[in-house]
């Protein structure tokens, strides 16, 4: 049985579980092959391990303070951007750049040159099997890896040099330093520092009045929606922004740029008089967004 | 007490060849630094692991203010940067971090490649701590586009588009990280879902295999 204290089984369970009993730990290799002294693991070396880690962190938290991450305006697809990929990416943005990597050459580019170096780093250690381990006893292992890192090296510089002087040439100033001025600007005028997309709602103006009715009376929920911001149709909240009652009644009987039909004749249809559509009107060209 | 509390669950749970596994092992003279300065190169793997660390945590309190759709994510970016106490400095270590844990992991990878650590037998580890590096670049890439700023939305445009140009395979990857067919709110969802579900649970499997594997291989001998 694989159970019990006196078990002769190579694999021994606790109790009646299917846990397995450890005899012991896996052997730690016999370092006393080495030249010179080891130590523990715990508590020794993890103790000064920790306090280089606690440098380490020291140093990080100064970088986080002295320079804070960089945020730029709210994403905004009509903007012209010069863009950028984070640092370790560029090398491989420049390359994709380059005449045999890009436009005709581009399977060269992504599966060619950029698989076949990625694939062979992933695998170095089925290509280079030799048993020995230094570097300068490897020569073709090494010099390609030195080759790839000063490739690297280069095209990251020639990356970063030409992002300079494109935003030089077109005379930009990187957003976030932009957005930072701008709120401090703000600051000491005492108005609001965000940049974020302020979402302002333009409320109905005079829900009560008695031409809401006739709106849904004539059908115009329909296509401008019960709560007027719109559904086949334009939102029609903040329309006395953009005409005027009398411009509100043409559109009424006679349409809208070939988009809206005459709405005239069905509003007669539908019960409403001459008065309703004239209030109608009237009421429309008051849903200005800054009333009150 | 606690004695009696461990040993009750080691009867049923034989914990202790775990942990032993974990913390009893001796450090070899040449990866000390005590005793050999020029072995500091050793010490980058622990390094990356620790800002690794510093990432997991700082994120989790990231998210606890990030909102991932695209009206709010800037304003939740801008609200914990600018309004929210410490928010600044948890945001700027994530920042830094990312980059930081990428000079790290090179690093680390160099010392393995010139040092030639990566020989039978620990030629698997090799393979795993490369499959590392490649999620941590993902992980990168994917929380690049987070803030939903110029930089991030213009960013995230060129790399789907160089994503398109794989040949075959291209333009189905831009449309599964795209979700559709721009770049939007979809998009802020998936790289959202990727950034903060799949990839970390990705990157710990690794990281735990890798760990298993340089313990039961022990480090590399001197050269």
């Amino acid at each position: 049985m694989a159970h019990g204290k006196d078990s002769k089984e190579k694999v021994v369970f606790v109790g009646d579980s299917r846990v397995k009993r450890g005899s012991g730990f896996i052997t730690p290799p016999d370092y006393t092959a080495y030249p010179g002294k080891s130590e523990a693991f715990i508590p020794n070396f993890l103790l000064k391990e920790w306090m280089v880690g606690v440098v380490v962190l020291v140093g990080f938290l100064v970088l986080t303070i002295a320079e804070p991450a960089p945020l730029w305006f709210p994403a905004n697809p009509s903007a012209s951007i010069i863009p950028m990929p984070d640092w370790y990416f560029l090398f491989l943005y420049q390359y994709l750049k380059l005449p045999y990597a890009s436009g005709d050459y581009i399977v060269l580019g992504t599966i060619g040159v950029t698989g076949v170096a990625f694939g062979s780093l992933l695998l170095a250690p089925f290509l280079d099997t030799g048993k020995e381990r230094r570097f300068y006893r490897r020569p073709i292992a090494s010099s390609l890896m030195i080759l790839s890192l000063l490739a690297i090296v280069y095209l990251t510089n020639t990356a970063w040099h030409h992002y300079k002087v494109e935003m030089a040439d077109s005379g930009q100033i990187p957003e976030n330093v932009q957005r930072e001025e701008k709120a401090a600007e703000n600051r000491a005028k005492g108005l609001p520092t965000t940049s974020g997309n302020q979402q302002k709602e333009v409320a109905i103006v005079d829900k009560e009045n008695p031409a809401m009715e006739s709106f849904k009376k004539a059908g115009c929920v329909s296509c401008h929606a019960a709560d007027l911001k719109g559904a086949s149709g334009p939102s029609l909240r903040g329309v006395g922004d953009k005409h005027n009652k009398d411009d509100i009644l043409k559109i009424i009987k006679e349409g809208f740029n070939g988009r809206m039909p005459a709405q005239y004749d069905s509003a007669i249809a539908a019960g409403l008089t001459d008065k309703d559509i004239d209030n109608l009107a009237d009421w429309l060209s008051k849903q200005k967004a800054e009333a009150k | 007490m606690f004695k009696n509390v461990y040993n009750w669950i080691d009867e049923r749970l034989d914990v202790t060849p775990i942990w032993r596994d974990v913390a009893d092992h001796e450090v070899p003279e040449h990866v000390n630094p005590a005793h050999h300065f020029s072995a500091f190169v050793y010490c980058f793997g622990g390094l990356t692991f620790f800002i690794t660390v510093i990432q997991i945590l700082s994120g989790m309190f990231l998210t606890m203010y990030y909102v991932p759709d695209i009206i709010n994510a800037y304003n939740s970016v801008e609200y914990l940067q600018t309004q929210v106490a410490f928010g600044q400095i948890v945001r700027g270590m994530h920042h830094w971090g990312a980059s930081l844990v990428i000079v790290m992991m090179f690093l680390h990878t160099m010392r393995v490649f010139f040092t030639g650590s990566y020989k039978a037998p620990r030629e698997m580890n090799w393979v795993v701590g490369m499959l590392l590096f490649f999620v941590m670049l993902g992980l990168g890439l994917t929380g690049y586009l987070l803030p939903w700023d110029n930089k991030a939305y213009f960013a995230t445009k060129v790399t789907l588009e160089i994503a398109n140009s794989v040949p075959w395979i291209g333009p189905i990857i831009k449309e599964f990280l795209q979700g559709g067919t721009i770049v939007g709110a979809e998009t802020l969802t998936r790289f959202f879902a990727l950034h903060v579900f799949f990839l970390p649970a990705v990157l710990l499997l690794l990281m735990v295999g890798h760990f298993i594997m340089i313990r039961r291989q022990g480090i590399s001998g001197p050269l």
